[in-house]
């Protein structure tokens, strides 16, 4: 039920998010979506992609740091308070969002969030309990691809 | 120098018989190659015969080995004003090497060498590697720069002398590096301890677990480092990393070394001559003080040094050494009196600084002081590379290192640096050596 982001550390300086960017285009990998996280010196860049091992592989081998996190994607209602639905459960199990995220594509009246957990098990039982559609990596990769 | 005697098995190398020679005989070996060499450069060099006459003496007063106290300086300075060949001492048709640093501004420094200026160097890197355990059987993989730098040259004549297989390689080209290294089996590697750093790092990458390998020692110089550092590095590959000591102006690698204790260096005492002085007042200091080492090259032709001032900060350490070695040690030198730095007031060397990183768990010792001021008010960078180990994803996480990274330096140095996390491989390198500290603090 987990998917597997990528993280990469950038110094604040221009040029080096594009310099990322080009080594996975250069190696034909398609970014499904993404987040950047920006500190008044750094950046953490969180991405998603198809074939992760094989984007770990190439940033690896041009020397970026990469580190591996497992995120939950769940399905929200794309209308008034259907965010709000979710963020219920979430509070009322008391677990901490460390941040949060969105998949540019819709499923017919449904979008996709990204969300990051301190304990991910947890938090997808809780989701799934509420009635929540939590999303697998291969369903992902389908929606992904419409 | 490959047909030395040699038995097999035998943890005493021939060639470094006189690492243990008994103390009287050894110093009278000392005083009759000081008094030759005195006489050399007073016969041959002109800024030294200048010097001598100044101060009213002539070879002559050098009757005792505390006579040398006597004698005048040699400089850094020394060795470009005289660019490039005042001081040299044999004629161009004896000299058959020379050398030169890498120079960061204005003329580089020139080192000459005639044929047996080579050979003592092979012999005191035969008794470098041997005081690590190297024999021959060994595979010395040697990424130490070739060319002008001494480095490259040097360990690779040793290592050959001592009957060892050479992998020259030289510096750079990690992936290379760890591909032979893996390949040829090397038992040894020479290089600088942050490049090695480097290679532990990327070998993971490539699939290559250091620690399998047959990797035994590492003979890392070339830059002051710290124990900190020794034990990341030995934990890290599962090797034993030796210091070795060396400086163009004496001879290049190879002045001193550590033996099996790792507990300082051994001089080779019957070829250099070591004093500590106080950088300040440059009276000598008694054994066992912290003070500047100075070198005299007892045997040296092409470009003999008398009483050279290293900038190196350490202390003579005369207590026998277990290893059973009668000739000195220098307690290892983790910092130079010029890459100490004074920032608002405070005398800050770059070794407390990598101390303190080190303290903070996984932070691998890639980092870089950049000074700077606005106004009358100094401030200090200290930049650190991320690496796998200390990376998250969460920006909480990120900055709790940083500070803990900066109230570990605070901790130290009794001053605020602002810390900046920088990607990794970022900071630069020159000849595989780190430069620690950029001072950009306009007057």
């Amino acid at each position: 039920m987990k998917i597997h982001q990528l993280s990469m550390f950038l110094e604040n300086k221009p040029g080096h998010l594009g310099e990322l960017c080009r080594i996975l285009a250069n190696a034909d990998i398609n970014i499904l979506t993404l987040s950047l996280a920006d500190t008044q010196q750094f950046g953490i860049l969180r991405l998603i992609v198809r074939d992760w091992q094989q984007a770990k592989a190439v940033l690896e081998k041009a020397g970026v740091v990469v580190n591996v996190t497992e995120v939950v994607a769940t399905e929200v209602e794309d209308r008034p308070g259907g965010f709000v639905r979710i963020l219920d459960i979430i509070e009322a199990a008391g677990i901490n969002i460390e941040y949060m995220y969105a998949f540019t594509f819709r499923s017919g009246d449904k979008a996709t969030l990204v969300f990051r957990f301190d304990n991910p098990d947890a938090a997808i039982e809780t989701l799934t309990t509420g009635g929540v559609n939590v999303i697998g990596d291969v369903e992902l990769y389908r929606l992904a691809r419409q | 120098m490959n047909e030395f005697w040699h038995d097999a098995g035998c943890v005493f190398h021939p060639v470094s018989a006189p690492d243990y020679l008994p103390l009287p005989q050894l110093r009278q070996l000392q005083l009759h190659r000081l008094r030759a060499v005195v006489e050399r450069a007073y016969d041959h060099v002109a800024l030294f015969r200048q010097r001598m006459d100044e101060r009213g003496i002539s070879p002559a007063a050098v009757q005792t080995l505390d006579d040398i106290a006597r004698l005048p300086f040699t400089v850094k300075v020394d060795l470009r004003d005289t660019y490039p060949f005042g001081l040299f001492a044999s004629p161009m048709s004896e000299v058959v090497r020379l050398h030169a640093s890498s120079g960061t501004t204005g003329k580089p420094i020139v080192v000459a060498y005639t044929r047996e200026d080579l050979r003592v160097w092979a012999e005191v890197m035969v008794r470098c590697f041997a005081a690590c355990g190297l024999d021959r059987g060994d595979i010395i993989q040697n990424a130490y720069g070739y060319g002008l730098f001494t480095g490259g040259l040097g360990a690779h004549y040793g290592a050959e002398a001592l009957g060892a297989t050479v992998i020259p390689i030289s510096g750079g080209n990690t992936d290379r590096q760890i591909m032979l290294m893996k390949d040829f089996g090397a038992t040894a590697l020479c290089c600088t301890p942050s490049y090695f750093l480097r290679i532990i790092e990327r070998a993971p990458d490539l699939g290559v677990d250091i620690r399998e390998l047959p990797l035994k020692a590492g003979v890392f110089g070339a830059e002051p480092w710290t124990d900190e550092m020794r034990k990341r590095i030995e934990s890290a590959a599962d090797i034993k990393a030796y210091d070795i000591y060396g400086l163009s102006e004496i001879i290049g690698p190879g002045v001193g070394n550590e033996c099996r204790e790792q507990n300082g260096l051994h001089i080779f005492e019957d070829h250099f001559y070591p004093e500590i002085v106080d950088p300040e007042t440059l009276q000598p200091l008694p054994d066992g003080c912290e003070g500047e080492l100075v070198l005299t090259t007892l045997s040296k032709q092409a470009m003999p040094m008398i009483r050279y001032r290293t900038r190196d900060i350490t202390a003579l350490q005369t207590e026998p050494c277990p290893c059973g070695r009668t000739i000195r040690r220098i307690r290892r030198i983790s910092r130079r009196s010029d890459d100490m730095f004074i920032i608002r007031g405070v005398n800050v060397y770059p070794s407390q600084i990598e101390e303190a990183l080190l303290a903070v768990e996984g932070v691998a010792p890639h980092y870089q002081i950049v000074l700077t001021n606005d106004g009358a008010m100094d401030d200090v960078e200290v930049q650190v590379e991320v690496t796998p180990d200390v990376f998250s994803d969460t920006v909480g996480a990120m900055e709790g290192l940083r500070r803990k990274l900066s109230a570990s330096i605070e901790r130290v140095i009794n001053i605020r640096v602002n810390l900046r996390l920088v990607e990794p491989n970022s900071i630069a390198r020159s000849e595989g050596k780190a430069r620690r500290v950029l001072d950009q603090r306009q007057r």
